[in-house]
């Protein structure tokens, strides 16, 4: 039996369309019609438009046949985060706080993506305003992990994964924070990226935390991961924190074999870590030793500090990132407010989840008066040593090999009560944001129930055609990324 | 932590159950944060940007920006092309 | 009992005139309708980011250069966060710890014994002066207020002194030293009708020779140089009394009722905002390159002191004329410019300050008419000194005939004597007749003239300009009438 069109990976759909044996219309209507079915059980999307898709995809095959394609990826429908912003849509953050915000603007990735003929599907689940790693803090749905109804499907992109994974879209647009594409790709069993801060502009990306925030791409495969990259990366003028840095053929570079040095951080592999886990991970090393590479033990001292800095930086940046949902200009206004102050506090108070108020208080309190030395400066200061740590390692090895998450997915409302748990479950991703460094989740395996496990490779700044080839090395020799869920 | 103090800091009102669960697991977390006192951080600068550049500016060239109605179409109440708050004081 | 004396700091935040806002490119004009300078960074969306506009970093750094600040190496941005329906994110971004100009000094001078007498001079030292955004605007109606984005982020140069003022006739000429210096610069027009400068005052009083400073209290957003003046005056009495009656003056902030011409305090210091100042991260520092320090040193305009005492010493110009031209920054340039074309100081500066600037204040409209809108070229002016100096028409004549002409027209003098036939006569013969008719019917100023009565030779010139109608050459005059007096 053939592999349904949905859960074909972008290279062979994009050979397929430029080779005229499936146009964009036909693909796209597959994957509104794979979405309709598996949607109930799986929950990806916050919001689609069929209609809009569809448009889209008839111009993409007039592009087709005019021999006028705008990139190998016209006419392959994408799905966006519903943090990422375009113009005339809807964008929610998934709070309740923005349920009825239209954007009158669009991020610049979605720019590139649409001037790169892209088919943009729908807008996916998430974490509220990207905190959390279930997707459980979406105020409007629950989004399962296709392996596993019962399952989370991990966050706060948890849409973003879900959907590739269940064949609901092609590819799709994440954001990570602290690890919010890779946990949730590994916990999906596909490809999730986070570049290095500065490659991907932010212009258009709801806020979470400025300085650790990055926009990445999720896909079947290493190669997909490589196409949808490149449509994505360059120098922003609207964003201060955008990069200027040559960009090379993210494609090309997969060609590179190696050998490498890899890394393996003594103290990733430490308590708390599922053997199975664990077991892939070795397995991954043996087959990076089978192509001539060689392995180092490195260690990267300050592992432990890395969940109370980022939680510190990152709290405090949201708490003044997400002042601007006030009820005064564009966002839910309490009915029942008497004076300002009211206003201010009772709109935020009903439209603001759980964990959203949790973290803006707790950044609040970090910056306050008297504490901001002991907190935030602090927590600056030991970033440094972090991003220190990675630096010393890069001078012997190319790439570092690690889980991506210490467990497979757990159950729904398993740690929900309990945020610290939540919080170090964070622990093997979150160093990469603080050192601003890119990193990839690939499919490693499944555990004995049959439960995808990821692999994370971080590399050095701005070496992503690097990181891709490593990664690539290994997807390309496996056929993890081939299988599918029943659904 | 003085939750009520914070909560009015950041604006967001809370009911006492949130106030009362907060206050615990906000706890913890603090505790959690301890242990960065224990990291000699003399001499170390702080980090606030990944790859710091300098001088990222622009030419002061106007760029055409939106209209009254589209930067009002999500306003929650709006009058004379303006968005309406409740009669506030001047305390900036 | 004690006698007292006020130690007065001031705030100044001045908007400076680039043509887009401090952190993006929106326009700005003052007095449009509502919201039509803004776009998603303006209105605080979701994931706008802010750039830095380097115009207003150059215009900073020449206040600066203008006030011997120390350009500062590194300077960086912070954000101010507080909750206020004009301030769109409920963040300002400002310089908090690292601005871009450090202390430096403001030359002022104090009202003289008499207006025609030169007050005496003293150098206010300043603390720093930093760049940050305008906020919006409120119109306060019955029930609700209404909020106008257009101010919102237009950049403001705050310019904060040493509490270095000693009385309220310094705080004056404070505020009006800087607006000279500023508007000379050309970096703003300083109208504080327009609110294009705004003035924070921060004060105290202490015993007569004591060292140490009292506890100060800030008045907020005093908007013209009389509520400066007067909230001041009112604050010293009121502290005054205070501490007379036993009492002790409390930190806070008040703020002026003009309408009552009394102060009432606004928050005290338990209330003091908590604004958790942090470093931006959506932006980058700044370091200002020697190359542009340099450049803008080279182009910097002279000091409006300096070109007073320069004007008084070398062009021999009375006190009264230098304060009027050398204080306003485009009067001076333009009596520079009409210098240079026709080097007569005194003669041009008397043109300016008198028939230019009567012309200009009688203009119809509301207010005086802008020198930018006057149709009378600096060239044309002194041109028309020229015409006199050269004895083609006589002073008389300039003032009457020719000066309203060219500041209605903005015709050339030339053409309007030309045209009007207001040459002045020089055809002796003509004169000569004259002469002697006027000596003939005059008998009495001439016989008190041959008596050594030197004066009387006037009345009899005044008849001959009289019957030539003012175009006789004045000279020409004198010298027939006294050869035809004393031959
Ligand atoms: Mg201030
Ligand atoms: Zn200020």
């Amino acid at each position: 039996m053939s592999t349904p069109i949905y859960f074909q990976t972008a290279a062979e759909l994009s050979d397929a369309l430029a080779s005229g044996s499936v146009t964009s219309r036909a693909l796209t209507q597959a994957v509104i019609d794979r979405t309709s079915a598996v949607e109930s059980s799986v929950g990806s999307y916050l919001h689609t438009d069929a209609e809009d898709a569809l448009k889209q995809a008839d111009a993409s095959d007039e592009r087709r046949a005019a021999g006028k394609a705008l990139s190998p990826l016209d006419g392959i429908p994408l799905s966006l985060k519903d943090v990422i912003c375009r113009k005339d849509h809807p964008l929610t953050a998934a709070s309740r706080i923005l349920k009825d915000f239209i954007s009158p603007y669009s991020a610049t990735v979605t720019e590139k993506l649409q001037a790169a003929g892209v088919v943009l599907w729908g807008r996916l689940n998430m974490d509220e305003f990207a905190m959390g790693s279930s997707t459980e803090n979406s105020a409007f749905k629950s989004t399962a992990n296709p392996w596993d109804l019962e399952r989370i499907p991990g966050g706060s992109s948890g849409g973003s994964a879900a959907s590739i994974a269940a064949g609901q879209t092609i590819l799709t647009l994440g954001s990570d924070t602290g690890g919010s594409i890779r946990q949730p790709a590994a916990l999906c069993g596909v490809v999730g990226m986070k570049p290095t801060y500065g490659l991907v502009s932010r212009y258009g990306l709801a806020a979470f935390a400025s300085s650790l925030d990055q926009i990445g791409p999720f896909a079947r495969t290493v190669e997909d991961a490589a196409m949808l990259l490149q449509l994505i990366v360059g120098h922003d003028p609207h964003d201060s924190t955008s990069f200027k840095t040559e960009i090379p053929d993210y494609r090309e570079a997969l060609k590179q074999e190696g050998p490498w040095t890899l890394g393996l951080p003594k103290e990733y592999f430490g308590e708390g870590l599922d053997p199975e886990v664990r077991a892939a991970v070795d397995s991954a090393v043996k087959f990076y030793e089978s192509k001539g590479c060689s392995i180092k033990e490195i260690t990267l001292p300050h592992t432990d500090l890395a969940v109370p800095v980022y939680y510190i930086i990152a709290t405090a940046e949201c708490s003044s990132n997400l002042a601007r949902y006030d009820g005064i200009r564009y966002t839910h206004r309490t009915e029942t407010a008497e004076d300002g102050i009211e206003l201010y506090a009772q709109s935020r108070g009903e439209g603001f989840g759980e964990e959203v108020k949790r973290r803006v208080i707790l950044g609040t309190y970090v910056l306050s008066s008297g504490y901001y030395d002991a907190y935030y400066l602090r927590a600056q200061k030991v970033r440094t040593l972090i991003r220190n740590d990675f630096m010393t390692a890069f001078e012997a090895v190319d790439a570092i090999l690690t889980p991506t998450s210490p467990t497979v997915a757990f159950k729904k409302g398993e740690r929900s009560s309990d945020p610290l748990a939540m919080y170090l479950s964070d622990i093997y991703t979150i160093s990469t944001n603080l050192a601003g460094l890119p990193g990839i989740s690939i499919p490693g395996g499944f555990n004995s129930d049959g439960l995808p496990i990821g692999l994370q490779l971080i590399g050095k700044p701005f070496q992503e055609a690097e990181l891709l080839s490593v990664a690539h090395a290994f997807d390309s020799a496996h056929d993890y990324n081939r299988k599918t869920p029943n659904l | 932590m003085d939750i009520e103090y914070v909560a009015k800091l950041a604006r967001i009102s809370l009911t006492e159950e949130e106030k009362a669960k907060f206050a615990e697991q906000l706890g913890d977390v603090l505790e959690n944060f301890e242990r960065l006192n224990a990291v000699d951080v003399s001499g170390i600068e702080p980090t606030a940007h990944a790859f710091p550049v300098y001088n990222v500016w622009q030419e002061d060239v106007p760029e055409s920006g939106f209209s009254p109605e589209e930067a009002l179409k999500n306003a929650p109440a709006q009058r004379a092309n303006q968005v309406v708050v409740p009669k506030v004081v001047d305390d900036a | 009992m004690a006698e007292y004396e006020p130690v007065i700091g001031l705030e100044v935040h001045v908007q400076l005139k680039t043509q887009s806002k401090m952190f993006t490119r929106a326009g700005y004009q003052y007095g449009e309708p509502p919201n039509l300078f803004t776009n998603p960074v303006i209105m605080g969306l979701p994931g706008a980011l802010p750039v830095l506009n380097k115009e207003a970093i150059e215009q900073t750094v020449r206040v600066g250069l203008i006030f011997d600040s120390e350009i500062a190496d590194v300077c960086k941005w912070d954000r101010k966060n507080y909750f206020y329906p004009d301030n769109p994110k409920n963040y300002q971004i400002s310089q908090y710890d690292q601005p871009l100009c450090i202390g430096g000094e403001v030359e002022i001078e104090l009202p003289g014994p008499s207006r025609n007498i030169m007050g005496a001079h003293r150098m206010v030292k300043l603390e720093r002066a930093h760049l940050e955004e305008d906020v919006g605007k409120l119109t306060h109606g019955e029930s609700d207020s209404l909020v106008d984005y257009n101010r919102a982020g237009v950049p403001l140069l705050e310019i904060v002194s040493k509490p270095d003022i000693f009385n309220t006739d310094e705080a004056v000429a404070f505020l009006n030293a800087l607006r000279v210096a500023l508007s000379n610069a050309g970096v703003s027009d300083c109208d504080m009708e327009k609110g294009q400068l705004r003035c924070d005052a921060n004060v105290s009083i202490k015993p007569k020779g004591s060292d140490v400073l009292g506890t100060r209290t800030e008045m907020k957003n005093l908007n013209s140089v009389s509520n400066v003046k007067n909230a001041i005056e009112y604050e010293i009495k009121r502290q005054t009394e205070v501490l007379e009656g036993g009492g002790v003056v409390t930190q806070e902030t008040r703020r002026w009722n003009v309408e009552g011409a009394y102060s009432v305090s606004l928050r005290g210091k338990e209330d003091a905002h908590d604004y958790r100042y942090f470093p931006d991260p959506d932006l980058m520092p700044v370091k200002v390159p020697t190359e542009v320090v340099e450049r803008l040193k080279g182009k910097l305009p002279e000091r409006p002191f300096d070109m007073q005492r320069r004007y008084m010493e070398e062009l021999d110009l009375p006190y009264t004329v230098t304060s009027v031209v050398c204080l306003d920054g485009s009067l001076s340039q333009y009596f520079e410019k009409a210098l240079a074309s026709f080097n007569k100081p005194k003669q041009i500066a008397n043109f300016v300050v008198n028939d230019l600037l009567r012309e200009l204040s009688a203009a119809e409209g509301d207010g005086a008419m802008p020198l930018s809108q006057c149709k009378i070229l600096p060239e044309d002016l002194a041109g028309l000194v020229k015409l006199i100096e050269e004895g083609v028409i006589s002073n008389q004549i300039a003032k009457t005939e020719v000066f309203p002409v060219m500041f209605e027209t903005g015709q050339a003098p030339s053409a309007i004597v030309e045209e009007k036939g207001l040459k002045q006569s020089t055809d002796t013969g003509e004169i000569e007749g004259i002469c002697a008719e006027v000596i003939e019917n005059n008998p009495k100023p001439v016989k008190q003239f041959k008596e050594g009565k030197e004066q009387a030779i006037n009345a009899l010139k005044g008849q001959v300009m009289k019957a030539t109608r003012g175009k006789a050459n004045p000279k020409l005059v004198d010298d027939i009438l006294r050869k035809l007096l004393t031959s």
